[in-house]
């Protein structure tokens, strides 16, 4: 064993696929017909007849097992192509209630794999009876929750309250009357916690994505459009910021997926790197499209273009959980040896 | 996909940090600390003693036969104690380019002593007026029978004081086109006519402006064909292996963290235990994570049979631009403590961050500046037209 950056047969077959799905089901067409709730019920489908879920889940409990890695690979994709659909969250919270194991646990969990249900996770505590900006919360069927040191379900009734949001997000505020208890106990912390790590590095999987697609709508677009009878892309002004942007990406890509990797192979410094590897990844993101946005003046301020699409997710993806500096003190707490601190 | 160096590597590493806690003592570093020199005699005879002056290359040769990324891990080592290794350094790119285009007798005169450690090579290709553009160099040879005569200065000479020749791009035909008229030389820099210079730089390392006055160098000594420096410089390039980045980086963030875990005199919390010192360090980890993957994929990509390119753009870009960032930052985060000197007795976490503070804009200078390092990424890696 030694290092090798180039995935794997298999993996490149799963790639392969993802990919392959979302260019017939998530073309920016597509994504734009979805908004503003940001929900493909197509393309969520085929999804998950394609496993989306049940990969992510451990063989024991009935899934298929894949790593975090192989997920993290199918998650560029999904991020490449901004998919409609709450695939994160499902596959996270799947794992969460495979991970806890208790009876109420399995159920839920035969629901989300079998019984075609969409169960997602807050990031946050609810604050006065209410949970603010559920990822998928605005489609979910269940919600799972951790409150006082339990976790909870709830289903959402009519009581939920979708949210306009910069980036097209299907979330919701979900007032919490009745939900019901999953598990208690020390397993809720490690469940959620696990959760969380996981949620990140998926995340910071997924920014890759837009900023790497962005990138190259930019650099083409700076290769087509000319001033003074040259291209801009030859102007070191234009050509140096998306340089760097595509530098930054570069690394954020091998960040995100050494933390991916180190899930099974070196899960001692997975927590660390899964936060390191959302805020790195957030910030390259966000950096990459509105370098590009910006290269298209004026056009790119207009809805049409497509490059405003990855831009607004750039952003908002990540910004469901909080902003990059959460993550790195998070990572420097497990850096520090720090508990309790995270978070 | 697999990020873990393999066992030959993790084993070059162990071996290293023996080597270094052998061998950079306190005394070495101090006395590169007041000299600014980093290059130090019995260090570098040690590390020939050890088979460690070329370890990438083949054992016949008198290497150890080690791939890019295990060279890499050695770096590693080496950058993050802070060993001195400009001079290692630079001696062998152009030991390699001998190797590779010398002639047996020049073959004969500097690759056994450049591996037994008693050499040391210097590069003279900045002159006062070009740097990035070298192409333009100005210093002039001129034939005299077998001999040449050389006069022009060079700038930023590093190590020249401790050298024994100087790798220099001349102009051999000033008429010709730029690229066309360039000749390297073997410059011998203890003789008449070789002045040398002491510059001092803003992180204490000394470097030289040097000068040459009627210089004599045999035909021997010239390295290639004549007006066919351009093609000599091009093999350097193609020689040139990944470096190891983020040596320094890492080395202000440990000393950082250190403090952030002590409790200061008179205080009821270690720094730490703010959110926003947390964050600021965790920043710092990930831009140095990343310095580290991008030189580590710049191996492999040459450890799988390519050329360095853009991979060693980005890497070099990236890490000295993230250690201009960070090192300012975490000066910030210390508030007027942090301008507290290295070396000085008061300074917080030994004075690192003030420290990387003046280092790094060295970085983003040699090696070709961060702004040459773009247009190479720019033209190359995004195949955008040619950077004006
Ligand atoms: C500590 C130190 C040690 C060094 N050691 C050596 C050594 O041992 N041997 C040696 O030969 N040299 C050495 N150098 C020199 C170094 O390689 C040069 O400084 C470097 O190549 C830049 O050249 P310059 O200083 O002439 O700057 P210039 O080339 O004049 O550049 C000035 C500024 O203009 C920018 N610029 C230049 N061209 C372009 C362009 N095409 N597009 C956009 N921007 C551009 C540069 O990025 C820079 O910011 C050393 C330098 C330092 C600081």
């Amino acid at each position: 064993m030694a290092l090798d950056l180039s995935p794997s047969e298999e993996q490149q077959q799963l790639i392969d696929a993802f990919a392959a799905l979302y260019d017939k089901e998530s073309s920016t067409e597509r994504v734009r017909a979805a908004e503003p709730l940001g929900h493909d019920p197509d393309l969520w489908r085929r999804l998950r007849e394609n496993g989306a879920v049940e990969m992510a889940v451990d063989e024991a409990a009935g899934g298929w097992g894949a790593t975090v890695l192989d997920l993290a690979l199918v998650a560029e994709q999904h991020g490449r192509h901004l998919g409609s659909a709450p695939m994160l969250e499902a596959q996270v919270a799947a794992r969460t209630l495979a991970r806890v194991g208790t009876p109420e646990a399995t159920g839920l969990l035969e629901g989300a794999m079998d019984g075609g249900r969409l169960v997602t996770l807050a990031l946050h505590p609810p604050r006065a009876g209410l949970l603010r900006m559920v990822p998928a919360g605005a489609v979910a069927d269940a919600i799972l929750f951790v409150d006082g040191g339990r976790l909870l379900v709830l289903e959402p009734g009519l009581g939920r309250i979708r949210v306009a949001n910069l980036g097209s997000l299907p979330v919701s505020d979900v007032p919490v009357e009745g939900s019901r208890p999953v598990a208690e106990g020390p397993v809720v912390r490690d469940a959620l916690e696990g959760a969380l790590d996981e949620w990140l590095v998926l995340m910071a999987a997924a920014m890759v994505g837009p900023g790497a697609r962005a990138l190259e709508i930019g650099v083409g677009y700076a290769k087509d459009r000319h001033a003074f009878g040259v291209p801009i892309g030859s102007f070191q002004a234009v050509a140096h910021g998306l340089a760097d942007a595509a530098t930054a990406l570069d690394g954020a890509q091998l960040l995100e997926r050494e933390a991916a990797w180190s899930a099974t192979e070196e899960p001692g410094r997975f927590r660390e790197l899964a936060a390191l590897a959302f805020g790195f990844c957030t910030d390259a993101a966000r950096q990459a499209s509105y370098r590009s946005l910006h290269y298209h003046g004026g056009y790119g301020f207009m809805l049409e273009h497509d490059i405003q699409l990855f831009w607004r997710r750039a952003k908002g993806w990540p910004a469901q959980y909080a902003e990059p500096d959460v993550a790195f003190g998070r990572a420097e707490a497990c850096r520090l040896g720090m508990s309790g601190e995270e978070g | 996909m697999d990020f873990r160096l393999g066992e030959a590597a993790e084993d070059v590493r162990r071996q290293a940090r023996q080597f270094l806690e052998q061998h950079l003592t306190d005394e070495v570093k101090e006395k590169m600390h007041t000299t600014g020199v980093h290059h130090d005699w019995d260090f570098h005879r040690a590390l020939s003693e050890r088979g460690w002056v070329a370890p990438g290359w083949p054992v016949e040769l008198g290497g150890q036969g080690y791939s890019v990324v295990e060279g890499l891990v050695m770096q590693e080592e080496f950058h993050q104690a802070g060993a001195p290794t400009y001079g290692v350094g630079t001696t062998m790119i152009v030991a390699g380019i001998i190797r590779r285009l010398g002639t047996p007798a020049q073959k004969e005169l500097v690759i056994p002593r450049a591996l037994r450690g008693e050499i040391i090579i210097v590069l003279g290709f900045t002159e006062p007026e070009c740097g990035s553009v070298v192409v333009a160099a100005q210093t002039r040879a001129v034939r005299d029978g077998d001999e040449w005569v050389i006069n022009g200065s060079k700038m930023f000479t590093t190590n020249a004081q401790e050298g024994d020749y100087a790798f220099m791009l001349t102009r051999t035909d000033p008429d010709a086109p730029k690229h066309k008229g360039l000749t390297t030389f073997l410059v011998p820099l203890r003789q008449p006519g070789v002045e040398i210079r002491p510059i001092r730089t803003l992180s204490g390392e000394r470097t030289n402006l040097t000068f040459y006055t009627d210089v004599r160098v045999e035909d021997g000594l010239r390295i290639g064909e004549v007006d066919g420096g351009w093609d000599v410089m091009a093999v350097g390039l193609s020689l040139e292996r990944a470096g190891a980045q983020g040596g320094e980086s890492s080395r202000m963030l440990a000393a950082l963290e250190r403090w952030a875990c002590t409790t200061p005199e008179g205080g009821s919390a270690p720094p730490a235990s703010d959110p926003r010192v947390r964050a600021r360090l965790g920043r710092a980890a990930a831009e140095n994570e990343v310095s580290t993957l991008l030189a580590r994929r710049s191996g492999w990509v040459q450890d799988s049979g390519a050329l360095p390119g853009v991979e060693g753009s980005m890497a070099k870009l990236f890490a000295s631009e993230a250690i201009t960032r960070q090192s300012a930052d975490l000066l910030d985060m210390l508030g007027p403590d942090g301008m507290r000197s290295e070396g000085d007795p008061t300074a917080l976490a030994g004075g690192a961050a003030e420290y990387a503070y003046r280092f790094a804009l060295g970085t983003t200078t040699y090696g070709g500046t961060s702004e040459v390092q773009r247009n190479i990424i720019a033209q190359r890696g995004l195949g955008l037209p040619r950077p004006r």
